[in-house]
């Protein structure tokens, strides 16, 4: 069929949706860039643990000095002192684990809350009463074990890549057509024969075009610079990406099919976003969550994400192993979708 | 050109809107011939856009009988679109795609019509086929937006306020390509509240107030129905039409 010189419509709207993204240096930034300069502070803020010494404070008191002569001894052990006024807050801040007050015996303040302080009071405790002259009864043989992808930023990088999907389908596709619709180019281009299912569809489709940078470039470097491992199968991961994005896209129509201004639109994206944001396990395990808020947690599509890519990328997951979490993606997907449109405004 | 409706382009009668308490359109009625020129004369809350909206079957009228091109909105949305011309008022095209890509997304909704490059021509933008829209003057914006509407070579154009806001040459450039769209065959509704411009396109005018047409004839005819001038020096206007009409000023500020 002649189209003077244009496309198919559909390819028409993909291409001027891609456009409107590309020309956009700020939709850029969040997807490219951003996930990029999360990581590489993740990675200097949480360096990997294996090699971390235990930060230890002494109250600087009579017999301070004693003491820290021999936790210096103990290799794994950064001793400093403080003064009393200081310690709440070293405590507070993290600058120290536990704080040691001299005397016979020594007094630890530290709080059991913290994984760290529990764990530097085992180490004091052993420094101190070997020093003192307790016999060993044997000496076990450490196996040093490093499991690659154990790092912080290595399971954070999935999650990121997780809430960017997320966040470029839900965001992206909303704004684009309230924005169209404030500037009443929705209705203008209902005033021509374009279908209307082709718009929705160009949406989307322009959406998963973008998909492949934004999940490529994040975990390349990921893995060629911070060393990331990549366990999964190219085929998988790209599965659960369109997976993710389609399922998150249907969201992102709902959120825009009546909203007729930016005030509204952003409202009703943060009040979807937030939750995700916060319980969906991106920069914290979602298991940490009480077991009562468990099945809310689990049906958030950030959560099924997440977990999908971590599985895939980490364990090298089969999608029939993360058939659950692409169930409840599948879910998001379609329930949305069709009731945005059936309320769709195109007006 | 086949005439299947008597030479009859659209018509509609007693179309009614109400928005609540608010009668927008009220019992209005109007029949336009193939390759004519219909003006839409009135003040702005006459009733001017929502008639051409019922018209364009973008809204529907509460009560009424619409007829385009022998079809009905409600049985053959589709093949209609493909033979209208629509240009709304409000219209904001998106900023960041070129003058080529923009007029090439509405090229594609319609399964004939002119070359791009061709439409390009008849707007006088070849110049700027490739400048982003956002960085058109209001004319070459509005020229665009015509060029969109004439995409699909379309029998009837609908044009709401085409000119509002633009300079004295804009405005003309704008009434030549309409000029031509006449030539060819094309029949044109606009709404205005411009005199000038409905006595230069239009072969015929309505006026329209509060949602009805009070007058309805040839501009000059209209014009001509004051009698003589009360004033040997000033020409006879559509304005002193209205004015003798309904006593009030045509862009009188509510």
């Amino acid at each position: 069929m002649s189209r003077g010189g244009a496309s198919h419509p559909i390819v028409e709207l993909s291409l001027a949706r891609l456009r409107e993204i590309f020309r956009e240096p700020e939709a850029l930034f969040w997807a490219f860039v951003f996930p990029i300069l999360m990581s590489v502070a993740m990675a200097m803020a949480f360096p990997s643990s294996s090699n971390a010494p235990t930060r230890v404070g002494v109250r600087q008191a009579a017999g301070a000095d004693s003491l820290m002569a021999i936790l210096v001894e103990s290799k794994t052990i950064t001793p400093r002192l403080v003064v009393a006024e200081a310690e709440a807050r070293a405590l507070r801040d993290g600058d120290v684990d536990i704080v040691v007050v001299p005397g016979t015996p020594p007094t630890y303040r530290y709080d059991p809350a913290r994984a760290e302080s529990r764990a530097a009071r085992l180490v004091v405790d052993d420094a101190l009463k070997r020093a003192a002259g307790r016999t060993e009864p044997w000496t076990a043989s450490d196996q040093l074990v490093s499991v690659p992808g154990s790092r912080y930023v290595d399971w954070l990088l999935p999650g990121l890549v997780g809430m960017g999907i997320v966040a470029t389908s839900v965001w992206g596709i909303a704004f684009s057509i309230v924005q169209a619709r404030m500037r009443k180019l929705l209705k203008r281009m209902v005033a021509s024969p374009m279908r209307r299912s082709h718009y929705l569809l160009a949406q989307v489709l322009a959406r998963m075009l973008f998909l492949l940078p934004e999940v490529a470039i994040p975990l390349l470097f990921g893995h060629y610079v911070i060393g990331m491992p990549m366990h999964g199968s190219i085929a998988a991961l790209v599965f659960v990406s369109v997976a993710g994005a389609l399922s998150t896209g249907g969201i992102g129509l709902l959120a825009a099919s009546r909203a007729k201004t930016f005030e509204a639109i952003s409202g009703m994206v943060n009040l979807i976003m937030l939750p995700m944001w916060i319980a969906s396990g991106v920069f914290f395990s979602a298991s940490r969550f009480p077991a009562a808020v468990q099945p809310f947690v689990q049906a958030l599509p950030l959560t099924a994400l997440v977990d999908s890519l971590r599985a895939v990328i980490l364990e090298g997951a089969s999608l029939a192993s993360i058939a659950g979490e692409l169930a409840i993606l599948a879910a998001w997907g379609v329930i949305p979708f069709v009731i945005a449109l059936r309320i769709f405004r195109w007006r | 050109m086949t005439d299947r409706s008597n030479g009859i382009a659209f018509q509609c009668t007693g179309l009614v809107k109400r928005y609540g308490d608010v009668v927008a359109v009220n019992g209005l009625s109007l029949a336009v011939h193939r390759g004519e020129c219909f003006g839409l004369l009135g003040p702005n809350g006459a009733g001017k856009t929502t008639t051409i909206e019922i018209l364009e079957g973008l809204l529907a009228p509460d009560a009424g009988h619409v007829e385009v091109l022998g079809l009905r909105w409600d049985r053959d949305e589709h093949a209609l679109r493909q033979r209208l011309g629509i240009q709304l008022q409000e219209t904001q095209l998106a900023d960041k795609l070129t003058v080529e890509e923009t007029l090439k997304l509405f090229r594609s909704f319609y399964t004939r019509g002119r070359d791009v490059t061709d439409l390009l021509r008849m707007v006088e933008l070849e110049g700027k086929r490739k400048s982003w829209v956002s960085k058109l003057s209001g004319g070459q914006k509005q020229r665009l937006s015509v060029a969109c509407a004439l995409a699909g070579s379309p029998d009837v154009l609908f044009l709401d306020e085409p000119t509002t806001g633009l300079d004295p040459q804009s405005r003309r450039q704008l009434w030549g390509i309409l000029n031509r769209f006449r030539a060819d065959g094309g029949t044109i509704l606009l709404t205005t509240h411009y005199m000038d411009e409905a006595e230069v396109l239009c072969d015929r005018v309505a006026i329209v107030d509060q949602g009805n047409v009070i007058a309805l004839d040839a501009p000059k005819t209209l014009i001509a129905s004051l009698g003589e001038p009360k004033v040997i020096t000033h020409h006879g206007t559509l304005e002193d039409v209205f004015m003798a009409l309904t006593g009030r000023h045509l862009r009188e500020e509510q």
